[in-house]
């Protein structure tokens, strides 16, 4: 196996497309069946409720994390093949924050939005909106921010490269982290049940 | 806009509006199984294409094509467009992303209309205005479209693409996405209320 295929010529930009499609949607499939078309369920995260979007989250980063490292491991997957996005560490951490603001105050993220207004919710149309014209605020802005957006970069870097350690022992610790939080987030949801039982807010 | 569509939970949802699908939304799948689902769709896209998933950046190559096609000089002089617009050999909507954004409608829609969740309404708190809920929406998208352009990327491209590739950018901006949404959750809490 040469992976990844389109990589290796497998097939060409247009077939590719298609698979864009048929990817997106699994993407929207799984993300609409873990309740993520709701802006309540979504939100609640942040409100420790229902810690949900963790467990999705984190579970479908161990999963492809996992899976891609032993595909690496048994030479099935080129991984220096597998693009990586340069880090530009002081504009992401701002980008971030920024996000998770539009977030908490929007009710959704950019994804999620999409499975929310596919199944009909009028407020992630409008999020939907709210996003392609805050594109635009930065698009019209990006002479002037170019520096900032610039600003701290890296290249192409990994945690096991940062920290000096072996691909490998990252990625044990990383699954390892997870499945503590897993159990943590669960005993957080218990309490604020808990909670909530004995003070209705 | 006053209109009485509200709804709340999905299991809520059906006692409160009209509907094309009469029967009780199903409950959702369970976390770790609906994570694993997706985990094995992001590692698809890198083995098959050798790239992660995204979201926001179908938007920039629809922003860049909308401007393009209203102020061609000034967006092509603009560094930041001229990226989504290419080369002019292709179509700016020929795109990955795109095409991975229209897959992502039709799948969400598919997993609803199997599941009975598929209703028309505005979700928003029971003592909130429909305007009021909007305008959250509203802002809260401009801030995530200003801020996934400085973070290359949102919760699909970054968090979890890269998460998952052990990328240093996207574990940082993971981190400060959590911060920044737990930092701003009380102020606005009133919409769900």
């Amino acid at each position: 196996m040469n992976a990844p295929f389109f990589k290796f010529g497998l097939f060409g930009d247009n077939v590719s497309l298609i698979v864009a499609f048929l990817i997106g949607i699994g993407f929207g499939f799984f993300l609409e069946r873990a309740g993520f078309g709701s802006a309540r369920k979504l939100t609640a995260q942040f409100y420790l409720t229902d810690l949900t979007v963790f467990k999705v989250m984190f579970t479908a980063i161990i999963t492809a994390m996992l899976g891609l490292f032993y595909l690496g491991w048994m030479g099935l997957v080129d991984l220096s093949l597998v693009y990586l996005t340069p880090t530009h560490l002081v504009p992401q951490i701002v980008g971030g924050f920024l996000l998770g603001a539009g977030f908490v105050v929007g009710g959704y993220c950019p994804g999620t939005a999409c499975v929310a207004a596919s199944t009909g919710k009028m407020d992630a149309l409008i999020n939907l909106l709210g996003i392609i014209l805050g594109i635009v605020v930065f698009g019209e802005l990006f002479p002037w921010v170019e520096g900032f957006y610039y600003a701290t970069p890296m290249g192409q870097v990994t945690l096991p490269q940062l920290l000096n350690l072996s691909y490998g022992l990252v990625v044990f610790l990383v699954a390892l982290m997870a499945i503590g939080a897993f159990a943590g987030a669960t005993w957080v949801e218990k309490r604020m049940a808990a909670r909530k039982g004995g003070q209705p807010s | 806009m006053q209109a009485d569509v509200q709804p709340l939970t999905a299991e809520q949802v059906g006692a409160h509006t009209h509907h094309a699908v009469p029967r009780a939304p199903q409950p959702y799948t369970n976390p770790y199984l609906a994570g694993f689902g997706l985990g094995l769709v992001l590692l698809a896209s890198f083995v098959i294409m050798g790239r992660g998933l995204g979201a926001s950046g179908a938007f920039s190559s629809l922003v860049a094509f909308g401007a393009d096609a209203v102020a061609p000089e000034h967006t092509r002089a603009n560094a930041f467009y001229a990226e989504y617009l290419g080369d002019h050999t292709r179509h700016p909507l020929m795109d990955w992303l795109v095409f991975e954004v229209v897959g992502v409608f039709a799948g969400g829609f598919l997993s609803g209309i199997l599941a009975g969740r598929v209703r028309m309404g505005i979700e928003r708190g029971p003592s909130t205005t429909n305007r009021m809920r909007l305008m959250y929406a509203f802002a809260g998208g401009g801030l995530m479209g200003i801020g996934a352009k400085f973070a290359r990327g949102c919760t699909s491209g970054q968090a979890m693409t890269g998460g998952a590739l052990l990328n240093v950018g996207s574990w940082a901006f993971m981190m400060c996405v959590f911060a920044g949404a737990y930092a701003v959750a009380y102020f606005v809490r009133r919409q769900w209320q």
